[in-house]
């Protein structure tokens, strides 16, 4: 039977503990995720501040450092080693700590149920057990910064053989690299879970009247995402596997033979360090889509909200979020170019990958398309979802660049690829949350965020981020390489130094304007202006039909029934700008 | 400046399915009620899937390294075999039980579940047997690719297995409580799709091993 009763979902009063941390309701496991994925970018973004300190003012002494961290900055200059881990360790923290898990585990466990008008997921002890395990990875993770011999040095991309001969290849390569492999485990484990459940819950558990083509474009992403997660990760998990067993089993998967590594012979035979490089591109490309994707989903929703009018062309949207999970796993080779790669090869890589460019660029077609004569509501929601496509254009169009492999020989591990992959993985996906963090703020604790703060906020970031990264194209053009210690140790470098300089200092600035998110961010959540109906964006989707904040069960004694698509918007002779999806075919006129 | 809809700009490209709701409300969508698969069978398919993909990256992994210069095959004991037997009267005898609880045979259905438990223990001990064969005789995890991809491939099978037998356990519990019948015996049929396939995981790994 469609229709349940309050009665049904009625639940004694729990405690604190049970309430609000030993959870199985999605909406707190969410909430947990977002909370603790933040917690993690306040530790990877501080990271990167020490990057850019070293990378402006290289050799520089800072006594004040010097008294925090003894050991990483010995005689008050930052170590090299402990750069390099901070390289690791920052774009690690940042991939899967926060994008991952903001996106899909915060987002994506608030939102299902709620819009596709279920009171729970398919397995809400599965779902919790996701997010323990995922805060168990943190905590892994995190760990890897303070045991003997530091954090590892290998980067996000672990390459072998480094990181599978121990810590014969440096401090941070032994006990550091070990914790990081079993944080990745972790959360490999953790995504699995969570991603079997959103599919089970979105494919099963919808509404009466809710087809998938009544789908928010949100719920679609999320659905193409955690597919793409349940055929990727277990490739990383494997690989993981085989590194795993060439550090403690002694086995050489990765290890070539005849490898010296400080000074020593290491006994290992008959590996191959590319094939780390293919098992792990093989999922990191993909994992480049788990990130950008919901972002796209929760903006397409965000943008036509407050554009007042209908996603433009729903249909191609959807199929180009397939298409860009489907081609996602035919262009990991263009992560490796430079690897010795037959040119024929490297070309079919190139077409691959040029060819995954058309449906993204369909998707800003179809953005601007929303966008195109609208009457926009300028809230920092909508500011964020209109920032994310600048950023997202803005690094895509260099992809293009990287994607040619002639090109991409000379700016292959530059800091072009690094404002690239800053731009349009991380500042985009980071631009379409802060969205989504302003737009569902009032469905997760019943009051609006501060948006004078929301849009200094949004100004300070936008830009921010052009400030930091485009310069950074310039320095990669000169060929200034990434993950060096010492730019100036080079002669060819020393006049990119007052770019490096602008770049750090916007950085700093960028910083500061975050630390006014988070205190907007923990204020609003006590003190912010109260939300005193269900739907303060007058929005369509299903979540807006519960109240601010959504309680237990979701919805009502009965579930919603959908009559309609989710983007009915200025909707020519309907009495309001906007037609939930709950409302007949007929009543919207009444 | 008119609003632009995607109706008005591109002739209904991408519009949305705009269904008369049948009488008595709904859009005529799917719903839980509707879908045609339920949710523990698509997360076990998913489950599945997974797994799936995480042998098929260990045989991509196997597929290159096969091509490197020292590459050396060791042979396989005689066990190994014995191994597939065992775990393929596994399989039969999972699929006699579900035989037995569609026509309701209860007693028959907990003999059966049992007979497979016994028979996927002797499966896992067969396999550390084997394990102990090969070191015995100097094949190590070390000793080359080929016996390292052994060692590996086999062991997170048995630790794929080992969850099959706690699945297994808990159909088990359900069987002897009453809680399964010719109505009510999907965890069976789950347990039973996710067994076979397995068992389907270890024939493929022994082609591999013996014959690539």
């Amino acid at each position: 039977m469609q229709v349940q009763h309050a009665t049904e979902h009625a639940h004694p009063q729990l405690g604190f503990w049970r309430k609000y941390v030993f959870s199985t309701d999605h909406k707190i496991i969410g909430i947990q995720y977002m909370i603790t994925a933040m917690a993690m970018a306040v530790v990877g973004g501080l990271l990167s501040m020490l990057m850019r300190l070293q990378l402006a003012w290289p050799s520089q002494a800072w006594p004040a450092l010097g008294k925090i961290f003894p050991v990483a900055f010995a005689g008050n200059v930052m170590e090299p080693s402990f750069y390099v881990s901070l390289v690791t360790m920052h774009g690690t923290i940042m991939v899967f700590f926060l994008f991952t898990a903001v996106l899909t585990g915060g987002f994506g466990n608030f939102l299902i149920p709620l819009q596709i008008g279920a009171r729970d997921m398919a397995f809400p002890f599965l779902n919790a057990l996701s997010y323990w395990v995922f805060l168990l990875s943190c905590i892994v993770i995190i760990a890897a910064l303070f045991v003997a011999g530091g954090a590892p040095l290998g980067g996000w991309t672990a390459y072998a053989p480094l990181s599978a001969v121990g810590d014969a290849s440096g401090p941070g390569e032994g006990a550091g690299m070990t914790l990081w492999i079993t944080a990745l485990g972790l959360f490999t484990v953790s995504g699995l879970m969570g991603g079997l459940n959103y599919v089970t819950t979105i494919l099963t558990m919808r509404t009466k009247g809710l087809s998938m083509m009544r789908l928010p474009l949100t719920q679609w992403s999320l659905l193409i995402t955690a597919v793409l997660g349940l055929l990727a990760f277990p490739v990383l998990l494997a690989a993981a596997i085989l590194l795993t067993f060439d550090r403690v089993g002694g086995t050489s998967f990765f290890i070539p033979s005849g490898i010296i590594m400080n000074n020593r012979l290491l006994g290992n035979s008959g590996g191959h360090p590319l094939l780390w490089q293919h098992l792990f591109w093989f999922f990191g490309h993909p994992e480049v889509y788990i990130v950008i994707l919901p972002a796209m989903g929760m903006a397409s929703d965000i943008l036509s909200t407050f554009c007042r009018k209908p996603i433009f062309s729903y249909k191609m949207m959807v199929y180009s979020m397939v298409s860009i999970a489907g081609l996602s796993f035919i262009v990991w080779g263009h992560h490796m170019f430079v690897s010795g790669m037959s040119p024929f090869l490297g070309s079919v890589f190139t077409m691959t990958t040029l060819v995954i460019a058309v449906p993204s660029a369909v998707k800003t077609f179809n953005w601007l398309g929303t966008i195109w004569g609208a009457r926009i509501r300028f809230t920092t929601a909508s500011l964020f979802a209109i920032g994310f496509i600048s950023v997202f254009v803005s690094g895509g169009l260099s992809g293009i660049f990287l994607g040619s492999s002639a090109a991409d020989i000379y700016l292959q591990d530059t800091y072009f690829v690094v404002a690239h992959f800053h731009l349009v993985m991380a500042i985009a996906p980071l631009f379409a949350a802060f969205a989504g963090i302003y737009y569902w703020f009032p469905k997760m604790f019943g009051r609006f965020m501060n948006e004078m703060l929301g849009k200094l906020h949004f100004w300070g970031s936008l830009i921010g981020v052009y400030a930091v990264f485009f310069p950074m194209h310039i320095l990669g053009i000169t060929g200034h390489m990434r993950r060096i210690y010492d730019p100036l140790f080079y002669d060819f470098l020393k006049p990119d130094k007052n770019i490096n300089i602008f770049v750090s200092v916007s950085a700093f600035c960028l910083a500061t304007v975050q630390v006014v998110f988070l205190l907007n961010f923990i204020i609003s959540i006590f003190a912010g202006k109260r939300v005193k109906e269900n739907n303060p964006w007058q929005a369509t989707t299903l979540e807006w039909e519960t109240p601010c904040p959504t309680g237990h069960g979701n919805f009502g004694d009965e579930l919603p029934v959908v009559h309609r698509w989710a983007f009915d918007y200025s909707v020519p002779g309907a009495k309001h700008d906007f037609v939930p999806q709950t409302v007949p075919p007929g009543a919207e006129k009444v | 400046m008119p609003v632009l809809t995607e109706e008005r700009v591109s002739g209904g490209i991408g519009a949305p399915p705009r269904r008369t709701p049948p009488s008595g409300g709904g859009g005529g969508g799917e719903s839980d009620s509707s879908f045609p698969v339920s949710a523990k069978q698509i997360a076990t398919w998913l489950l599945m899937t997974g797994i799936a993909m995480l042998f098929a990256g260990l045989t991509s992994a196997y597929v290159v390294l096969r091509g490197v210069p020292t590459w050396e095959k060791i042979p396989l004991p005689p066990q190994v075999w014995m191994n597939t037997l065992i775990l393929a009267a596994s399989s039969l005898t999972l699929e006699l039980a579900r035989r037995s609880v569609k026509v309701d045979k209860i007693a028959a259905l907990r003999q059966w579940l049992g007979i497979t438990a016994i028979l996927g223990i002797a499966f896992l001990a067969g396999q550390i047997v084997l394990w102990r064969e090969l070191t015995a005789s100097g094949v190590l995890l070390t000793s080359t690719l080929h016996s390292s991809f052994f060692y590996v491939l086999s062991g997170i099978h048995a630790v794929h297995i080992l969850g099959g037998l706690i699945a297994l356990a808990m159909v088990s519990i359900k069987a002897w409580s009453g809680r399964i019948s010719s109505i009510s015996f999907e965890p069976l049929r789950l347990c039973s799709t996710y067994w076979h396939f397995m068992g389907g995981v270890w024939l493929y790994l022994i082609l591999l091993l013996v014959f690539a």
